[in-house]
């Protein structure tokens, strides 16, 4: 049963990828979503059976066939569902499917076999991150982490006929080799040190261990997967490819870059809990770093006009919180909100294709303005998604962001939750900057000329239609489960769930959440604090950006400094390329091209021919045509070769 | 009595003849006819070897080298008419097309 999730899609793949050209539209576009709709069937009722078993037993698995078998090691082709990866495969399947309906609509422009050729990729993705969260070993998921990567850079690139859209394929899958770089080395080391790569055996051989025992090898082996997981996951140092990855068609980026591949770092960490949770150092690197990269996002977001640029660093700026919440060790809380971030981030990406979509592929959010009123539906959706996220009760980024800043603060980690708390505050503050922008006040006409009478609103409505039909059914759904998915995590029900599988390192998160207990007092009033920081975001945003435009612009220019700073997006593009990659392409010009290949490769084989030539302008002179020189040369050959006998 | 010695240095005479006979002439068949006496030079050295050891091997030996020279002889005349044809001329440094 556990083989079919992730062979549907697969199944999809092939028929559009086979036939895909000679298919209409709609039969292909059905066929995708159908293989996505039967997989989330088969997801729930796959749930369905693992909730129904008792607590402690809550795990099945599903041995395909053995992979590799060399001496006492052995990795198979062995799926396993437990509570984590089952929340990660409704998550997948769920929004995958809404993602592949509204995609019907918003490919329709494309011609036939380019629309098959998305839908291919869309169900190779699903297929393939599916394999990522039910391998129940480092290599099958690791099979699931590079093709996930593989399929980001072909659909980041789908459009590759536009050189930046190719470029920032090309960057995405470059900055995330980097990271697998970390992963194999990772897992390498794991299999030299513990001789297995399935992931329950090596949570038993690593909680055996005594502290002094795991220090060095464990923290190296979570330092490394933590670079893997910086990579597939967009944190510090290795976020600059997912703003980039923006250039591709919006419902990879709900689905890819938002919802599903990009959390995968966080998903390893979870899996690996027992792991992590004997490397503290390493687990502090990770909330440092995970926070330090939700208040860079953040602080960029701010400032950003491509309105998928913003929702790509609000991204970012999520996965950091998820980051922080794996580092202090709320591995529960982390998951709980990958999961609330993947229906409100799909929401809000899905919403943000609505509008492109009516605008003709304006991403500007200068030029927008004044939707509200043409766009109702993604309107409203856009506005529930957005509260979602900025936190406020009773939606669900709330339960699961003000889950997250209590762990950090009852933890001891005051500075991270603190610096939560701040970003919290930017992430209501620049995603409602975005919905004032886009949908109130006035569209800037000037850059609108082929929209003429402007002022005539039944003209202008003719052209600005929302979204149709497929695509509002995924946002209202998406909406739907904005406000509602919070509320399975009440009462830590979610965490309670997720508990076997992180094994004994969540235990003893419990049993520091058992001693805080009467510290109840202390948690509702952080959650007053968290939800007034929220209203507080929304209160700035709707000053500067709705009501005083001009105190933005105004305060923009008093901080030209910070701003200018913001918009270059901190200069990390432009630090990477004078770090990074103008040294590689100096190496590789002056030293490997005209050094190494023009200078020793290609003059070794010139050499060669040269002494070949050279001998031969000798040799040649002894090919005088003569018969008698011939006869000549013979008898004096015969003559020493004699000599040389008798005079011995 | 002529002794084996005296045959040996005949013989290299007629050899050296005929090998300064092959450099120096400028004439093809002249050049054919001094091979064939080197050839004979040669012929001359096994008959006088074959007799001074009392066998016959010599003299055969002289049978195959003359059947060999006789059909060396019709091949290398049919070459020089061909290349006379070609070129007006019996002189080998007429023929050096083969030099590269």
């Amino acid at each position: 049963m556990l083989l079919l999730i992730p062979l549907l899609p697969l199944v999809g793949f092939l028929i559009n990828a086979s036939f895909g050209r000679r298919l209409s539209k709609s039969l292909s576009g059905t066929v995708a979503c159908a293989v996505m709709l039967m997989s989330f069937a088969v997801s729930v009722a796959a749930v369905a059976r693992l909730v129904g078993l008792p607590p402690e037993e809550r795990a099945f698995s599903q041995s395909v066939f053995t992979w590799i078998t060399s001496g006492d090691f052995s990795a198979g082709l062995t799926l396993r569902l437990d509570p984590l990866s089952s929340v990660m495969i409704l998550v997948i399947t769920g929004i995958g499917s809404l993602i592949h309906v509204y995609s019907t609509a918003y490919m329709h422009e494309e011609p036939d076999a380019e629309y098959a050729r998305y839908f291919s990729y869309l169900n190779l993705f699903a297929a393939f991150m599916l394999v990522l969260v039910l391998g129940s070993n480092f290599l099958v998921m690791f099979v699931g982490w590079e093709g996930v990567g593989l399929c980001s850079y072909l659909l980041i690139g789908f459009w590759y006929q536009k050189k930046s859209a190719a470029d920032a394929g090309k960057k995405a899958f470059i900055v995330n080799r980097i990271g697998d770089w970390g992963f194999i080395l990772g897992v390498l080391l794991i299999f030299t040190r513990f001789s297995t790569l399935d992931f329950q055996e090596l949570a038993a051989s690593v909680s055996r261990l005594s502290p002094e025992q795991s220090f060095g090898t464990v923290s190296i082996i979570t330092l490394l997967l933590f670079i893997g997981a910086t990579g597939k996951s967009a944190q510090i140092p290795l976020f600059v490819w997912l703003p980039d990855a923006m250039e591709g068609p919006t419902p990879v980026s709900a689905l890819i870059h938002a919802a599903t591949m990009v959390t995968a770092g966080v998903y390893l960490i979870g899996r690996n809990a027992v792991l992590f949770g004997h490397a503290p150092l390493i687990l502090n690197v990770v909330a440092i770093i995970g926070t330090a990269t939700a208040l860079v996002a953040g602080t960029i977001g701010l400032v950003q006009n491509d309105i998928k640029k913003v929702l790509a660093y609000s991204t970012v700026s999520q996965l950091g919180y998820m980051f922080l919440a794996m580092g202090v060790g709320a591995y529960g809380a982390g998951i709980f909100h990958l999961y609330t971030h993947a229906f409100f981030k799909a929401l809000l990406f899905l919403g943000s294709g609505a509008v492109i979509h009516a605008l003709a592929g304006e991403q500007d959010m200068r030029k927008m303005g004044g939707l509200r009123k043409d766009l109702p539906i993604t309107y409203w959706t856009f506005v529930i998604g957005a509260i979602a996220i900025a936190g406020v009760p009773p939606l669900a980024g709330f339960y699961s962001k003000d889950e997250i800043l209590w762990k950090s603060f009852s933890s001891g980690h005051t500075w991270l939750w603190a610096v939560g708390l701040l970003t919290a505050l930017l992430t209501a503050c620049y995603m409602f900057r975005l919905v004032f922008m886009t949908f109130h006040g006035h569209r800037a006409n000037q850059n609108h000329e082929n929209l003429s009478n402007h002022s005539n609103p039944s003209n202008h409505s003719n052209h600005l239609h929302d979204a149709p039909l497929p695509m509002a059914i995924a946002l209202v759904v998406l909406a739907i489960g904005s406000i509602l998915a919070g509320w399975v995590g009440r009462g830590g029900r979610f965490e309670r769930f997720l508990e076997p599988s992180f094994g004994a390192a969540a235990t003893g998160t419990v049993r520091l959440q058992a001693d805080l207990a009467p510290e109840g007092n202390l948690e509702t009033t952080l959650m007053f604090v968290s939800i007034a920081v929220a209203v507080a975001g929304i209160g700035l945003a709707a000053y500067y950006f709705l009501k005083n435009r001009a105190a933005a612009d105004r305060l923009a220019e008093n901080f030209s400094g910070v701003h200018r700073v913001l918009e270059h997006k901190y200069y990390v593009d432009e630090i990477y390329d004078a770090a990074v990659v103008q040294p590689i392409q100096i190496v590789s010009d002056d030293g490997l091209w005209k050094g190494v290949d023009i200078g020793v490769i290609d003059r070794t084989v010139n050499g060669v021919g040269q002494v070949v030539g050279g001998a031969s302008e000798v040799l040649r002179l002894f090919q005088t045509g003569s018969v008698r020189v011939y006869a000549a040369s013979a008898f004096l050959g015969v003559v020493v070769v004699l000599g040389y006998y008798l005079w011995r | 009595m002529p002794t084996l010695n005296d045959y040996l240095v005949l013989s290299a005479i007629l050899f050296a003849i005929g090998t300064a006979g092959v450099f120096v002439r400028r004439n093809l068949i002249t050049i054919l006819l001094s091979i064939e006496i080197m050839l004979n030079a040669v012929n001359l050295s096994f008959v006088a070897f074959g007799r001074s050891l009392g066998t016959a091997d010599g003299q055969i030996i002289v049978f195959f080298v003359m059947t060999v020279a006789a059909a060396e002889a019709a091949v290398g005349l049919a070459i020089v008419i061909g290349l006379f044809r070609h070129r007006e001329s019996l002189n080998p440094d007429t023929f050096t097309s083969l030099k590269w």
